[in-house]
């Protein structure tokens, strides 16, 4: 890789945002980020585990078994604002065509697809002792797993056709038409009766959790996010290398 | 206009109408879509005539019972309106209790009882300590004692 002079680029007299847009821009910023976040997301993930553990009280209703919780809530959380930001870079790619948003697409399904089967596991493990049941065909469950597909057919497709910008595109437009099974999942709880107990933290209502409880889940989310923000930027840097190796690879002939 | 308004004008275009589509799909399958009928809904013939289906509701306080076999359980499930007798043969999940929230699949008997194949334990979205949900209680307690004197 070349070095990119980004000193000159900032003397304009206008702070040109576009250039983060630039592949080659992007990939040294990303690779100063990438030890932080993982740092920041080891330290919070351990603190959230230890709160979680450790601190919070048992529940009055399930025991100690609800401690689950602490991983089970953030990694759906996770599934389901990773899915949106994926559809979000994927519109972009299309409406500006710009490669970095296909590329960041691309990177974040993965780590999607994997919150979401943490979040459909560890809801299994939990519903055996609390419901009776390690799986029920209800809404939330049942879109939640659609979710899962969605992320697999995103990056299925991808893989399936050879064609890179084909390939961006068409999957970006999968992601799309996904998005919409995002708030189904999000309200399945209210709008049909399910055995999944509604949310206990949300935008509108006083969480439904002793405060201990809650801090621990909102600093594993956190590190969540920060894991998240790290592996994604990593995935971007390989996949910037590749396509970009393959385009100077065309160049030389 | 530009090419890329365009697109994105095809976009917000076609995204706004799958949600109208998808809007108008959840809607229609709003019945269809349930994981449970409540007693009322039996009562009304919503539910299935035969084949198996579930009902929820809370497990009526006091209607739990251990039958002489000493396999079968029997207890009632209420959502306040009606109520509906169900027996059951086979291990309670742990936080299966009297008040709480139960949804049961299984079959509506000839003698108006549910009998159940499996029996799954609903419960809230509330998480508290238990000494928080003693004083929540006792509060609630000393209100309804405040409203009879």
């Amino acid at each position: 890789m070349k070095n990119i002079d980004i000193k000159s680029n900032m003397q304009t007299s206008k702070f040109n945002w576009l250039q983060y847009a630039s592949p080659k821009i992007f990939y040294p910023l990303a690779g100063k980020l990438i030890p932080w976040c993982l740092a920041g997301a080891a330290i919070l993930i351990a603190y959230g585990l230890y709160l979680g553990l450790f601190v919070a009280p048992t529940d009055f209703q399930q025991g100690e078994g609800y401690r689950i919780i602490f991983v089970h809530v953030p990694a759906a959380w996770f599934s389901m604002f990773l899915y949106l930001l994926m559809a979000l870079y994927a519109g972009l790619g299309i409406v500006l065509n710009a490669r970095l948003s296909y590329m960041m697409a691309t990177a974040i399904a993965p780590t999607g697809a994997m919150f979401t089967l943490v979040a459909l596991v560890t809801g299994s493990l939990w519903g055996k002792p609390m419901w009776g049941a390690w799986w029920v065909w209800d809404a939330r469950l049942t879109s939640e797993l659609i979710l899962l597909f969605l992320y697999i057919g995103y990056f299925s497709l991808q893989a399936a056709i050879d064609d890179k910008s084909r390939a961006d595109k068409a999957s970006a437009v999968l992601a799309l038409v996904g998005a919409i099974n995002v708030p189904i999942i999000y309200f399945s709880v209210k709008w049909w009766n399910t055995l999944h107990q509604g949310a206990s933290v949300s935008l509108m209502n006083a969480p439904a959790m002793a405060a201990v409880m809650l801090k621990g889940m909102l600093v594993m989310a956190i590190g969540f996010w920060l894991y998240s923000i790290a592996v994604i930027l990593i995935r971007v840097r390989c996949e910037i290398l590749e396509r970009d190796s393959k385009a100077a690879m065309f160049r030389q002939d | 206009m530009k090419a890329r308004h365009k697109r994105f004008g095809l976009i917000a275009a076609g995204l706004i109408l799958l949600v109208i589509a998808t809007v108008l799909i959840t809607k229609s399958f709003r019945s269809n879509l349930v994981f449970f009928f409540t007693p009322t809904q039996v009562e009304k013939g919503e539910a299935p005539k035969t084949g198996s289906f579930r009902i929820g509701g809370l497990v009526e306080n006091g209607s739990l019972k251990r039958l002489p076999d000493g396999l079968h359980v029997q207890f009632r499930v209420t959502d306040t309106a009606k109520t509906m007798q169900v027996v059951y043969k086979g291990i309670l999940p742990d936080l299966f209790k009297e008040g709480k929230g139960v949804v049961a699949e299984g079959k509506l008997g000839t003698n108006g009882v549910f009998e159940a194949d499996q029996v799954l334990a609903k419960h809230d979205e509330n998480y508290m300590p238990p000494e928080a949900a003693a004083a929540l209680k006792a509060a609630q307690e000393n209100k309804a004692k405040g409203k009879v004197i």
